[in-house]
């Protein structure tokens, strides 16, 4: 009786007609591949055959519970080479979307792009500027924003003019299996929470792992974020974000940047060949007039890295003299020592929860208050942590969704 | 007498009133012809039918200097519902009919008219439903485009300049991405502070088409009235051109700029505020608005680029709006530099 249940509600959770709808490359493929996208219903399959798609405007996905499959990320290729609109190459606006096995090259905008989507996973796909680094490339390669239940896994990105990966202002994230390669930022959390990444490779970018939280945003005090297993090898490539923004201000050599979160735990990685910091941690620099924003970095634990061959030729301003001051390079964790801050409301706030460096060695800026320069920097080694913070526990998606994107 | 009454009409040029068929605006499956709903009296799609009202607003959205016609239909007996913000409450089966079309020379703006294609908001029981349906060249009919099209157009502008244009007809997805606030899509023009000119509202209230109307509703500026204020009309042209999506419940919510004319906050109005996402659409300046310096102020460059990634609105138009561009310029000098 049990059986038969648990068969009725299988049978009755499967949509009565999941189609397969195919869409081939070539003459009116856009429209072909718009009106899929349009006309698909919960549970079909878009499935593009291998080809090249040469597209002229973005294309998106408003409906749920759609799978949108290629032949593979060498195989079927978006290529907007010749993009005349749209800010994204691919967008999607709906929840439980699948992603997966194809190519976005070249998009005049971001490459692809979920926005309030609730269960959207990206698997198996190519983001690629295939010009390589310029600053006229796209902005963001994969960037779920403004979602929850979002899945990275075995993505690759290059050339992105600002983050490769950018998940921004979203909940429950999984980033995993994936490699960022010559952008600017490799992999971005941006104002997020519950956050594992893990299993990537970071090589080529400025920078490699960013952790940050910007004021005046909807979703803010970004928080709970693990970056553990993951490759953080030779990001020395100049930056060529447009500035501004704030990835034009990480310094080229980073491995790991962590601004202005609570709860981030950077450990188990290798972290090598990074010219500047191996790891950054450090305050919201700017002027900020959101009372409701803490610029502070707080409660972040480093423990555990492998770190080989960073701080050789930091490029951040003073960053030479630093290093010449401790032996010649950089010790591979930075912290700027901001501890307070003073809020628009009036008044100074201290950092609820310090930095705890359980590998290292680490030093300080110590730069006491945001907003000092760090020119005012007074460099001193800071010393092991006895104790970190308890580790945050693991991230579980829905196992319908890991059970989606597997298939 | 019955072919009397037929030659009087035929005298007339007149085929006898049609009526707007209600229960084909509610059908679950879209119409494929525009015809099919009765919604104007002749093939050319340039005379209502009979019920169909033609209003204006007092600043519009900007579509590649496509000319727009505006008309609202309602269920017999049942009138919209005044609010003080938002678009009016309109009843379901109430349709709003949107015709962008392109005189050859807007230096005459009546004669030669194409129509290029007539968008649709149909208020169903579940909610409002966008339709875009594209004239075909003779311009006897349009048929519904659900995945959007480019059409190339040609015009001669108000200054007497050729121009042509690769228009773009949105598609379903894009109509939803504007026209869409929380889960829900809602018209964006008619609201009463956008078609309160002194007088419209009014005469929809006369004729029982508006209830609630009070002696004095909000009023958004005319963005081209150059006897108002310069902030009131920029930040009226923001509001329809750029609100719709930088709203707190629109595709732009992520990105802390919310350009109501009536946002409150100067960080998100934009004022000193330094972007977010932007990526190289910041074209490397520092602020959404730099008060005292348009040209280094971001909102105003992507006002001014037509380049996908860079350019906002992200579609809806293909060109620069010279003169939007030039109204909020002026609003940016006249900013006091904080």
């Amino acid at each position: 009786m049990k059986t038969f249940a648990l068969l009725l509600v299988t049978i009755l959770a499967t949509p009565l007609a999941a189609r397969i709808i195919t869409v081939a490359p070539g003459a009116g493929a856009q429209e072909a591949l718009q009106t899929a996208l349009i006309e698909a219903q919960p549970g079909d399959t878009v499935r593009l055959a291998a080809g090249r798609f040469a597209l002229v405007d973005g294309v998106s996905l408003d409906v749920e519970g759609v799978i949108v499959r290629g032949a593979g990320p060498g195989k079927t290729i978006l290529d907007f080479t010749g993009q005349k609109g749209e800010g994204e190459g691919l967008l999607i606006t709906s929840n439980n979307v699948v992603i997966r096995d194809l190519a976005v090259e070249n998009a005049k905008g971001n490459g692809i792009k979920s926005k309030g989507s609730d269960g959207i996973s990206f698997v198996n796909l190519r983001v690629e500027w295939t010009g390589g680094p310029k600053a006229t490339n796209g902005a963001y390669g994969v960037y779920p924003v403004s979602s929850k239940h979002v899945l990275i896994d075995k993505v690759y990105v290059k050339g992105a003019s600002d983050a490769g990966i950018y998940v921004g202002q979203s909940k429950q994230i999984i980033v995993r299996n994936s490699t960022a390669e010559g952008n600017v930022a490799g992999i971005e959390i941006e104002n997020s929470y519950d956050a594992d990444v893990h299993h990537n490779v970071a090589t080529g970018n400025t920078g490699g792992l960013l952790v940050s939280d910007l004021p005046d945003l909807p979703q803010q005090g970004g928080h709970t974020i693990r970056l553990f297993q993951n490759r953080i090898i030779a990001n020395n490539h100049p930056n060529f974000a447009a500035p501004g923004n704030i990835v034009a201000s990480v310094p080229s050599g980073t491995g790991v940047m962590v601004m202005a979160n609570r709860d981030v735990h950077v450990f188990d990685n290798d972290i090598k060949d990074n010219a500047g910091n191996g790891v950054m941690i450090v305050a919201y620099q700017s002027k900020f007039t959101d009372k409701n924003y803490n610029p502070l970095a707080r409660a972040i634990a480093v423990h555990g890295n492998r770190y080989a061959g960073n701080g050789g030729k930091p490029a951040f301003p003073g960053g030479a003299e630093i290093a010449g001051a401790m032996g010649g390079a950089l010790p591979p964790v930075m912290w700027d020592g901001v501890i307070g801050y003073a809020p628009p409301t009036g008044g100074e706030r201290a950092a609820d929860g310090g930095v705890a460096i359980g590998d290292g060695p680490a030093f300080t800026l110590n730069l006491g208050m945001q907003g000092v320069p760090a020119t005012s920097a007074r460099p001193a080694p800071l010393p092991a942590a006895t104790r970190l913070p308890p580790l945050p526990p693991r991230i579980v998606l829905p196992a319908a969704q890991e059970a989606r994107a597997a298939r | 007498m019955k072919r009397l009454v037929v030659a009087a009409l035929l005298a007339l040029g007149a085929a006898p009133a049609p009526k707007v068929d209600a229960a084909r605006l509610l059908a679950t499956e879209a119409a494929p012809k525009l015809s099919d709903y009765g919604l104007f009296a002749d093939t050319q799609g340039r005379v209502p039918a009979t019920g169909v009202t033609l209003y204006t607003l007092n600043t519009p959205l900007f579509s590649d200097y496509a000319e727009k016609f505006r008309y609202v239909w309602l269920p017999p007996g049942k009138p919209a519902a005044y609010t003080a913000t938002g678009v009016l409450e309109f009843p379901v089966g109430a349709v709003i009919v949107k015709t962008f079309a392109y005189p050859a020379d807007f230096r005459a703006p009546d004669k030669d008219v194409r129509l290029i294609e007539t968008r649709l908001l149909v208020r169903r029981a579940t909610g409002w439903v966008p339709l875009s349906y594209v004239w075909n060249a003779a311009g006897t009919d349009a048929v519904l485009q659900r995945a959007g099209v480019r059409l190339p157009v040609q015009f001669i502008d108000a200054k007497g300049t050729s121009r042509s244009l690769d228009y773009a007809v949105p598609n379903t997805n894009q109509c939803k991405q504007c026209h869409q606030q929380g889960t829900a899509a809602t018209p964006i023009g008619p609201t009463a502070a956008n078609m309160n000119d002194g007088a419209q509202l009014q005469r929809l209230a006369a004729a029982g088409q508006l209830t609630g109307l009070p002696a004095t509703p909000p009023r958004l500026a005319r963005w081209d009235d150059t006897a108002e204020p310069v902030a009131a009309r920029a930040r009226a042209y923001l509001e329809v051109n750029c609100g719709h999506c930088h709203s707190r419940a629109g595709f732009a919510s992520n990105s802390g700029l919310y350009l109501q004319a009536d946002e409150a906050m100067p960080a998100h109005q934009g004022i000193n505020k330094r972007p977010v996402a932007a990526g190289r659409g910041s074209g490397g300046l520092n602020f959404s608005i730099l008060p005292g310096q348009p040209d280094a102020s971001i909102l105003l460059h992507r006002m001014q680029s037509s380049e996908p990634g860079v350019m906002m609105p992200q579609f809806g138009r293909t060109v620069p709006h010279d003169e939007g561009v030039a109204l909020v310029r002026a609003y940016i000098e006249s900013l006091p530099a904080s």
